[in-house]
């Protein structure tokens, strides 16, 4: 446990810290505009597109977890599905402040709900969105319902929360609660589809761009769910191995080993799934569309690939879970470097396509700021993705504490 | 030279107006005399000598004795008589005449008031051969307002479309500034609006005076005519935040007025006009076997057709 409370400080520290210093993205962002960002006109995403792309993942992931639990009732999990849900619900919320930061005009946002073109893949995002949002929260309270009644006896704010979220339920009977498994089921059920619709769907908004051979491809939405899992999963074992029942007792030790086979097991196939990604790309009988592929091997971020993803996002992770697959802090180190490595996959995804020319010529024939083809986020960019992770991870950890997240027998 | 006098001669313009097509003339041809040379030499070995000496009139013959401009301003006109779904605006941009100047870049900067980091109609270089066997061609690209625009699907909020005369456009006041058609297009023709100025301090080299400053900050700031709005830059308003792209100046063309590339050009190489109009110089140029357009089996369809 005390080594538990100890990467807890740490991270309450990280995330104050991120958040205080993030400001300053915020800042800039807010009264600078778009000036003060890497990213322009022939590169026209970058880190906060990718960052997005990054935490909407863990966010899927973290969900299509939960669902093992209260779809498929896996009953060595359900110690963890309402963490797996709360992870889901804060990711989503980072992921969302930094795409709407991104955009031109957030405050034109509203106009994705009102005015959708249902042509574009991004016009269903925002419906796909909102509907996964409102899920989440109706599964997150059916799964705590019981538990929010119990709590709201408690003295201080966490009794006053509880007694607010509860809504006024009161009813703790058996029946009742088997009711709510019930209802869990059935919103478990309509969230899988769900899932797999929009982070596929993410896959498929970049998939279905012909222009960039990099992006264009069947495999792109597989990807992008395999990912998902891949992370998601990741992070969920380290959450589990830190808040989640005690890994000194059997039960929660069972519960680790078992999050660490899966992540294995994901990396594998996200491994083998970037095997073919690569291996036809790059042996590809028109040179010009290894371009990308050659860029994130060979180009000026090679270390993004070659250390960054492949040394501690894949090599030491998978070697730790394979030979070491026994212990939980070598499981829980594992889990914590795909999760936060996984930025290099999406960073890799979006940016290479983007950094070569439509046309031969382009890259002298006008510049100015943001004509060119090559791109490192600003400093601004990164102090607002450290603003966007940091707020996310202060309302998961303030969940933490506050609200009934782990059974309390655990 | 002798062809170009004479058609001056019969059009009959102003004295002023012949010496400036002299010039402009001789300097169109003596830029595209080697890379011609050396594109129509490769094929055929030996042939290079008569090729180089090809008599200005060749380069020149499809404009016919009239000025092209001339003749494009009353196509124009005509086209204006028609509906709009009837026009079919297209533009042709004759590779062997391009000089290279980019005066029609310019002229686009100037004409839509487009701030640093947005450019319509870059013109790019691409060096063929190596030294001393090389040729240069210049390409100029505007956007090329495609029949099947990849653009305009993957706008979220339906916030750019294709007009019944073909040209995409976009409405600055929906666009949320989000980038997706940005990376859809296959020629690079978007670029992002992010509220730059050239009169920034950044850019503004204070070791030396310019003059006319407070005109060019002013002129800047200043509305253009884009889309017939009324614009001006300040409080990052639109189009600061937008997706921006070449549009064949439709402000103009709704006056009577050729894109500004097309009458700043002085190589004489940029065509406009309504191609469905069997009359118009447009629907001869692209009737000729040399034309080309730009990644051609994407099935873009675009409406600007080079000449090589
Ligand atoms: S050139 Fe690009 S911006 Fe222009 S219509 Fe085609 S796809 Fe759209
Ligand atoms: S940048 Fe504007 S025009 Fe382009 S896809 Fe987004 S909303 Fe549409």
């Amino acid at each position: 446990m005390n080594n538990n409370n100890s990467w807890k400080r740490i991270l309450w520290l990280l995330s104050g810290v991120g958040f205080l210093i993030g400001l300053y993205g915020l800042y800039a962002r807010l009264t600078l505009g778009h000036t003060d960002a890497n990213y322009g006109s022939y590169i026209p995403w970058g880190l906060w597109v990718a960052g997005y792309v990054y935490l909407i993942g863990l966010s899927a992931g973290a969900f299509l977890l939960s669902t093992l639990v209260y779809v498929f009732r896996v009953k060595i999990l359900e110690p963890i599905g309402r963490l797996a849900l709360f992870t889901a619900v804060t990711t989503l919320v980072g992921a969302m402040v930094l795409i709407f930061l991104d955009l031109g005009h957030p405050e034109r946002a509203w106009r994705l709900a009102l005015h959708t073109n249902f042509r574009s893949i991004m016009g269903w995002m925002i419906w796909l969105y909102t509907g996964y949002f409102i899920l989440l929260l109706v599964e997150l309270w059916f799964a705590s319902r019981v538990d929010l009644v119990a709590c709201a006896g408690n003295p201080g704010f966490s009794g006053r929360l509880c007694r607010f979220l509860s809504f006024g339920s009161q009813d703790v009977s058996p029946e009742r609660a088997a009711k709510d498994r019930h209802t869990l089921r059935i919103l478990g059920t309509i969230g899988v589809p769900l899932a797999i619709a929009f982070h596929g769907g993410v896959g498929a908004l970049f998939g279905v761009i012909g222009a960039r051979e990099y992006w264009h491809s069947g495999l792109s939405p597989i990807f992008f769910l395999v990912g998902a899992l891949l992370s998601g999963g990741a992070l969920l074992t380290f959450v589990t191995a830190i808040w989640g029942p005690d890994v000194k007792s059997e039960k929660g030790q069972k519960l680790v080993l078992l999050l660490g086979q899966i992540t294995l097991g994901l990396l594998a196939f996200d491994v083998l799934l970037e095997w073919a990604e690569y291996s036809i790309g790059l042996w590809n009988a028109v040179p010009g569309k290894t371009n990308g592929l050659l860029l994130t091997l060979k180009g000026p971020y090679w270390w993004v690939f070659w250390f960054v993803h492949l040394g501690l996002g894949v090599i030491v992770p998978g070697l730790l879970l394979a030979l070491r697959g026994r212990s939980i802090s070598a499981i829980t180190t594992a889990g914590a470097l795909i999760a936060v490595t996984f930025l290099s996959v999406r960073l890799n995804f979006v940016i290479p396509a983007l950094a070569e020319p439509e046309l031969e010529g382009l890259r002298t024939a006008f510049t100015g700021p943001g004509l060119t083809f090559s791109y490192f986020p600003s400093v601004s960019e990164w102090m607002l993705f450290i603003w966007a992770i940091s707020v996310a991870a202060l309302i998961f950890l303030a969940g933490t504490q506050l609200l009934p997240l782990t059974p309390k027998e655990a | 030279m002798s062809k170009v006098e004479e058609a001056t001669a019969v059009t009959a313009v102003t004295t002023r107006r012949n010496f400036l097509r002299s010039v402009v003339g001789m300097a169109s041809v003596a830029a595209v005399a080697t890379p011609l040379a050396r594109k129509t030499a490769t094929p055929a070995s030996g042939s290079r000598n008569t090729i180089q000496s090809t008599p200005a009139q060749q380069v020149t013959a499809v404009d016919g004795p009239q000025d092209p401009l001339e003749r494009m301003r009353a196509d124009l006109a005509r086209a204006l008589q028609k509906p709009e779904a009837e026009r079919r605006w297209v533009m042709v941009i004759d590779l062997r005449k391009c000089v290279g100047c980019t005066a029609c870049t310019i002229s686009c900067v100037a004409e839509n008031h487009l701030p640093p980091g947005v450019v319509y109609r870059p013109v790019l270089e691409e060096e063929i051969g190596t030294f001393p066997n090389v040729a240069k061609r210049f390409l100029p690209r505007p956007c090329m307002q495609c029949d099947n625009p990849p653009c305009v699907d993957v706008c979220p909020v339906g916030a750019t479309w294709k007009r019944s005369d073909g040209i995409i456009e976009i409405d600055y006041d929906q666009c949320i500034g989000c980038r997706y058609c940005i990376t859809a297009c296959p020629y690079n023709a978007r670029t992002f609006d992010r509220g730059f100025v050239y009169n920034d301090e950044s850019y503004v080299d204070n070791s030396v005076t310019f003059v006319g400053v407070a005109d060019a900050e002013a002129y800047e700031m200043a509305a253009p005519y884009e889309y017939g709005e009324e614009r001006p830059r300040k409080d990052g308003r639109s189009p600061i935040g937008n997706a921006r792209k070449c549009h064949f100046c439709l402000h103009r063309l709704e006056k009577g007025m050729l894109p500004a590339c097309t009458t700043t050009c002085i190589g004489r190489a940029t065509y406009f006009g309504d191609a469905s109009d069997p009359d118009s110089l447009v629907a001869d140029l692209i009737a000729s076997p040399n034309v080309m357009r730009l990644k051609e089996a994407l099935g873009t369809e675009p409406k600007v057709y080079y000449l090589q």
